[in-house]
């Protein structure tokens, strides 16, 4: 899937995770990751985005992810729809998600 | 058996804080709208949310619908498709003025089941009745589709189309629309749910629906709070006097079953089958408090 421009989703409400996905300057994968408990989650925070990353094929791509104790759920959830909306994608493959 | 449905939890579907948690409150049935509590410009991204919602084992030991938008607006074909792909128990449609409305969203969940394999049938349907039409055709529209398990009055809605408003205290507004969609009801067999009340710091108002509700006969109501669940449960469970008379009933017919005998008797009158079914209600709804 091809990052065409910026989009945000999510929200820094308690629970929720901000995330803002964002054209690739050099063909790149970049993930910043911004959370109140790094140091316990933020391996496992970084691994679900790569996941749902590779899910939609994004392979190049900025993506910041600013986290306020979200669910692993919630963050494959905004992920998701943040690349979605970067991508212009009008329909949604369910069985990706 | 049939399924306890007092409390119908309202979910803003876009509302990650409450969709992570609500299952805890434990509702009889959880709604994740997608309706009115989402702006237009967030549909796509609580679409999403509510998916995964649907899909996480916390919400597999409780029942889960979806209220979509109108399959006249450009968002709730594809709220449906969610719902049905996310295995959501019941879809909810808005504003229901007419059969077709629920044959058209029959058609439409046939079809996304057999696409993605889900057994055809599974989804169920209810049908919120918001207006004047809507309540003059309950009837038709109860009858609609064997997919149908409830009707949902909503009030606010339905008083701005009758040109009316909330008076409080005894809500003779109200008392056609109650009767007419109940009677819609539970001619087909289905349930019936009682309108919102809005205002969540007023318990003794809310109390006072509650028992018009219950006394009508609603299975129950749709809620907007967590905090309206323990109450609302609390106002269906039988006093001490109907819970003794309620096990008295059943002991009554598993004695006549036992003995092989086609009438049940208790004290010396006749108990009815209805009256068995009624008291078996009783009993659950004393457990489940």
């Amino acid at each position: 899937m091809d990052i065409i421009k910026e989009a945000i989703a999510g929200t820094l409400e308690s629970s929720d995770v901000l995330v803002k996905v964002l054209p690739s300057q050099d063909g790149s994968l970049t993930l910043h990751v911004q959370s109140e408990v790094i140091k316990q989650f933020g391996k496992q925070i970084r691994a679900s985005v790569m996941q749902t990353l590779d899910a939609l094929s994004v392979q190049a791509a900025t993506v910041v992810v600013s986290d306020k104790g979200a669910l692993d759920c919630i963050i494959r959830a905004r992920v998701q729809a943040a690349v979605l909306r970067a991508a212009g994608a009008q329909e949604i493959d369910w069985s990706v998600l | 058996m049939m399924k306890l449905r007092r409390s119908m939890l309202f979910v803003p579907g876009d509302a990650a804080g409450m969709v992570s948690t609500s299952f805890v409150f434990k509702p009889d049935t959880i709604m994740f709208d997608l309706e009115d509590a989402v702006a237009p410009q967030e549909k796509d991204s609580a679409r999403i949310l509510v998916y995964h919602a649907l899909r996480h084992p916390s919400y597999r030991d409780i029942e889960t619908a979806v209220r979509i938008n109108g399959l006249d607006s450009e968002y709730g074909l594809k709220d449906l498709e969610m719902s049905v792909r996310g295995g959501a128990d019941i879809v909810r449609l808005p504003k229901t003025e007419k059969p077709e409305d629920i044959e058209l969203l029959d058609q439409h969940i046939t079809r996304i089941e057999q696409a993605c394999g889900r057994q055809v049938g599974q989804t169920r349907v209810m049908a919120a009745i918001e207006s004047a039409y809507g309540v003059v055709n309950a009837v038709s529209i109860a009858r609609a589709s064997p997919r149908m398990i409830a009707l949902a009055l909503a009030g606010f809605d339905y008083l701005v189309d009758m040109q009316s408003e909330r008076s409080g205290e005894s809500e003779p507004e109200l008392f056609y629309a109650r009767a007419a969609v109940l009677h819609a009801a539970r001619a087909a067999g289905l349930d019936a749910f009682d309108v919102v009340y809005g205002d969540v710091n007023d318990m003794e108002g809310f109390l006072r629906e509650v028992m018009i509700a219950k006394n009508l006969g609603f299975n129950g109501k749709s809620l907007i709070h967590p905090r309206q669940i323990k109450p609302l449960h609390q106002s269906y469970a039988p006093t001490p006097q109907e819970l003794a008379r309620a096990r008295r009933i059943i002991q009554a017919a598993e004695k006549a079953k036992k003995e092989g005998l086609g009438v049940i008797s208790l004290d010396g009158k006749m108990v009815d089958p209805p009256v068995v079914a009624h008291a078996e209600l009783v009993l659950r709804r004393a457990e489940a408090v």
